[in-house]
């Protein structure tokens, strides 16, 4: 879940790291008052969710409360990829001397976090990180054991920095990674980090999201923050394939094939129970497949709702093969799933032993469903077979994808 | 499109036209594969792969009226000596 701009700004500030005089209007008579309060230039930010502020004239600059109204009007009119603003930040505008870059990002492949560091902030960190990459510094951190200063210490020396810019960037890097491990973070991220002539620094900028799974846990900061309970705030809009998963799901009361989730690989993922999914998707991964979606089943789903999930995976463009895989389930049974993904091969003219790279589902049932998907020839395993052995069976059957499909490119943090 | 691929439900023509007993299986099967019709007992195909092999059907009628066909078993019958 991902907070807005002046959101993050107040996660920044309790946490004890420095932030500009700045204030939240929703009118133009309130970025006026803030302007006037703060009594110097100003910059009015439109407050979306998603990127491209500054192209697309969301962010303007102001000499004067009156000035900064009439740019707040504008910008609360503005629509920025497909959302209207919240809001507007009005914020100071502050002598910069240099600016630097800090983040922490969940490694998923690592399970860490990962602690991100730069002396040229102010531009997104992965352009950084691809032209000069010796301008970038990270280190991963143990979610366990309280994090300390001298690991950001370590961290920001390591590029060379030293002195009193050393020792005042110390304590907000650390407090950074010490507020991402508190509030359950998947990204928290202070850009630029500005530092103003007289050496001290402030968060001029910072985008912060929480893990979804997480919001039950930070009930008091979403209550302190005024995030409702039923705000989605995913960082996209979802995609016409994901809506669709929803209308699947939504058709019929039995079981659950939920959080379907694009992706642009060739594997179509028919996968569930109970953190299984998450399990296999990362196993795919990790064997060097490319998932084409997320998804997850489970709760017993009818042979209608299996079967809709498996067409609308199987008719996602780019898809060669699906596997349909999940741990051992108990409260869904093998042979309902088993009938739901062959009738989907069979409605849409495929032969399934084709089109399903592996069924791996042992628990209830089982004896009934692999009669069935011996029958129709399907490559089956029972519980003898690891998930991870599962997946590397899945993605070798499917081979390396032959082009790029066309289509979203995001990280599985983003939506799941 | 739902021709059924996995399951098929006979009936005997004796209990066909028996509108109690329609009344029942509409009631006990769990996934509306029976219908009580104005003529008796009607088979919803478009359901009938969503048989889940509980056998309820077979407790409600008389002995050896309903057969629940598994043609993914080479015509196996539920409930049936193998
Ligand atoms: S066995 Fe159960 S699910 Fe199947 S037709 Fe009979 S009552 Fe319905």
């Amino acid at each position: 879940m991902r907070f807005f701009e002046y959101e993050s700004r107040a996660i920044v500030a309790k946490a004890g790291i420095p932030v500009g005089k700045h204030g939240f209007a929703r009118t133009p008579a309130r970025a006026r008052e803030i302007a006037a309060e703060i009594a110097a230039p100003v910059v009015i930010k439109s407050q979306v969710l998603s990127g491209g502020r500054m192209k697309a004239g969301g962010v303007q600059f102001a000499d004067t409360p009156d000035e900064a109204a009439t740019h707040a009007e504008r910008v609360l009119a503005l629509e920025i990829g497909g959302h209207m603003p919240r809001g507007v930040l009005v914020d100071s505008r502050a002598a910069v001397q240099h600016e630097y870059y800090a983040g922490v990002v969940w490694d998923g492949i690592r399970k860490l976090p990962v602690l991100l560091f730069s002396d040229m902030g102010g531009i997104d960190i992965e352009e950084v990180a691809e032209r000069h990459p010796e301008h970038v510094v990270s280190a991963h951190f143990s979610t366990l054991r309280p994090f300390a200063d001298w690991q950001a210490k370590q961290l920001i020396s390591s590029l060379g920095i030293t002195g009193q810019a050393l020792t005042r960037l110390t304590p907000i890097v650390a407090r950074l990674a010490r507020l991402f491990l508190q509030y359950d973070m998947t990204l928290a991220e202070i850009n630029p980090l500005g530092e103003l002539a007289d050496g001290s620094f402030l968060a001029l900028d910072a985008h912060m999201d929480v893990e979804n799974e997480a919001r039950p846990r930070q009930r008091a900061l979403l209550a302190e923050l005024g995030v409702g309970e039923q705000e989605t705030r995913q960082a996209r809009e979802p995609t016409a394939f994901e809506l669709a998963g929803e209308e699947v799901d939504a058709q019929d009361h039995r079981g659950v094939a939920g959080n379907v989730t694009e992706f642009d690989g060739n594997l179509g993922l028919v996968i569930g129970a109970g953190g299984g999914s998450l399990t296999l998707f990362d196993a795919v991964r990790s064997c060097g497949g490319q998932p084409a979606n997320y998804c997850e089943i489970g709760g017993n789903p009818s042979v209608a709702k299996a079967c809709g999930l498996a067409k609308l995976v199987l008719t996602k463009p780019g898809v060669d093969k699906i596997a349909v895989m999940m741990s051992i389930v108990s409260n869904t049974r093998v042979d309902i799933v088993a009938r739901g993904v062959i009738k989907a091969c069979v409605e849409l003219g495929y032969d399934p032993a084709e089109k399903i790279a592996i069924f791996r589902i042992p628990g209830a049932w089982e004896e009934e469903g692999f009669k069935i998907l011996a029958r129709y020839g399907v490559d089956y395993a029972d519980r003898s077979v690891s998930l991870h052995e599962a997946a590397r069976r899945a993605v070798e059957r499917i081979g390396p994808q032959s082009a790029p499909v066309d289509g979203p490119q995001h990280d599985a943090r983003e939506r799941v | 499109m739902s021709a059924a691929l996995f399951i098929d439900v006979e009936v005997d023509d004796s209990i066909a036209g028996d509108r109690e007993l329609a009344a029942k299986l509409e009631e006990v099967c769990p996934v509306d594969i029976f219908r009580a019709g104005a003529h008796g007992l009607e088979i919803v195909s478009e359901n009938l792969d969503e048989c889940v092999l509980c056998r309820l059907c077979l407790d409600a009628s008389p002995p050896g009226t309903i057969r629940i066909v598994k043609l993914y078993d080479d015509g196996a019958v539920l409930g049936a000596p193998r």
